[in-house]
């Protein structure tokens, strides 16, 4: 027992060293990933098949395949692509040869699919009155959707983004089967290196509670901020 | 005195069902025009084909005197020929909902500002001073922060009506403003109504508040199946009414 505490604080330094490269993973992935759900969901609903089919195509597949494997695939697959081209010549190249970069790839990627499908259905429950409203007020389409319909539709998806983003939080520990060494990837080292299993990992563990303990907390705050209007008083 | 609003032969129709049969209109500065008709009647649909939150399906509409250009499609049906002179003429035909449809993310005030300075393009600062003077003469001058959910409907239907008027409408186009609310909240937004027709602002409301289109508006126009069954000075709509039709839903809505 004392052993495994001596161990414990042995290797907490470690971990928490690597905790920004989870963060940075999460953030990066969710602002990409959310921001890339935006024309997902508008192309989605657009009346032209050509935007509707592939937005749904691609929305089918990313919530239909497994992460990780989506993960190996642009990982293997681009990193494949690259060595012997131009490309490593170019200033790209320190990037493209870091698992870091690939994992921000892939999880932005997935978030705009997952997102994408959130936001969709919280455009489509947008009160019809409001964005009539709008159009009868002389309203241009474009302004009718960044006026109206997307904060509207933000606020009704919240809650369910705020889940996808603690998801996406743990989804990240994947990054360490590409060579990125996250909190889980760590952990899965400090395994290898000291050849005890269950230390690393309940270490590990204590962390993600932490963070995605601060996230929900963080989350809760923007979501009052962005609710106000369905506080019972002011 | 000018007319403000005209409307020629109107046709709509739903699918196979035609519920505007050719209705023409017109409304000079400062006329009160009362819709009255069951439902069913069309009068809704007439509203809203003036600022085309419906598209005719042939007839014309004048307003100021611009027609709004329309173009016949093959199906018998019409489109708009410029989107955006219907945005510029919508602008001027500010409408009052049956259920408000206000904004619900946005503050009273950020309601009744947000039209004139994203659609009109007038500055914030102007905005605000017409928003708050509005809402002053509706009587929600302290409730400008508050969220529409956290008001009555008969004082978010007040908060809709600044919203309209800060736009400076030529035409006030009201869509059964009370058939949402309370009774006991009727009165409050009736009286907001008729402080606007005493100040000689057009508008066009289609009601079923029988003693209110009988004090304040300046005419009446029974609408009966698609048709204008029968029109005029309230005092001989009301008082005297020719068609059988008319006579029958007088006695059926006033008491």
């Amino acid at each position: 027992m004392d052993d495994s505490l001596a161990l414990f604080i042995e290797i907490v330094p470690t971990l928490l060293a690597a905790v920004p490269v989870t963060l940075v993973l999460t953030f990066l992935s969710a602002v990409i990933g959310n921001t890339l759900a935006l024309p997902v969901a508008v192309g989605s609903l657009s009346p032209h098949i050509y935007l509707r089919y592939p937005s749904l195509f691609y929305i089918f597949v990313m919530r239909g395949t497994p992460l990780l494997a989506q993960t190996y695939l642009i990982y293997y697959g681009l990193g494949e692509l690259f060595p012997g081209t131009w490309v490593q010549q170019s200033f790209l190249w320190p990037y493209l040869r870091d698992g870091f970069w690939y994992a921000i790839f892939a999880f932005s990627l997935n978030t705009a699919g997952y997102t994408g499908e959130i936001l969709r259905g919280a455009i489509l429950a947008v009160p019809k009155g409001e964005i009539e409203a709008a159009r009868a007020y002389g309203f241009s389409r474009f302004l009718i959707f960044w006026r109206v319909t997307l904060p509207r539709a933000i606020q009704i998806c919240l809650p369910t983004m705020t889940g996808e983003t603690i998801l996406l939080l743990k989804a990240t520990s994947l990054a360490s089967l590409i060579t990125v060494w996250e909190v889980m990837g760590t952990a899965r080292q400090i395994q290898k290196v000291t050849f005890r299993v269950y230390e690393p990992l309940i270490a590990a563990g204590i962390l993600y509670i932490l963070m995605v303990f601060i996230l929900t907390r963080l989350m809760m705050v923007v979501e009052q901020s962005i609710n106000r209007h369905r506080l019972a008083s002011v | 005195m000018d007319t403000t609003l005209k409307v020629e032969d109107l046709h709509k129709k739903f699918g196979a069902v035609e519920v505007l049969k050719g209705v023409s209109l017109e409304a000079r500065t400062g006329d009160v025009i009362a819709m009255i008709g069951s439902s069913g009647s069309g009068k809704s649909t007439l509203l809203r084909c003036i600022n085309l939150l419906e598209t005719p399906n042939s007839g014309r509409v004048y307003v100021n005197g611009e027609l709004i250009r329309m173009k016949p499609l093959q199906d018998g049906t019409a489109k708009p020929e410029d989107i955006k002179q219907v945005e510029r003429i919508r602008s001027k035909l500010a409408m009052v909902f049956q259920s408000f449809n206000l904004w619900t993310h946005r503050t009273i005030l950020e309601n009744v500002i947000e039209a004139p300075i994203h659609v009109l393009g007038l500055p914030r600062k102007e905005a605000i001073e017409r928003a708050e003077i509005l809402l002053a003469k509706v009587g929600i001058a302290e409730k400008r922060n508050f969220y529409p959910n956290h008001l009555s409907g008969g004082q978010q239907q007040r908060a809709a009506i600044a919203r309209a008027l800060a736009m400076e409408p030529s035409v006030l186009l009201f869509d059964e403003p009370t058939s949402a609310l309370d009774p006991e909240l009727i009165g409050e937004v009736l009286q907001v109504m008729r402080k606007l027709a005493e100040e000689g602002r057009t508008m066009l409301v289609v009601t079923h508040e029988i003693g209110f289109a009988r004090d304040v508006a300046s005419e009446i126009v029974f609408l009966h199946k698609g048709h204008i069954e029968e029109k005029g000075p309230p005092r001989e709509v009301i008082g005297s009414p020719k068609s059988e039709r008319l006579r029958q839903f007088l006695s059926a809505t006033r008491h």
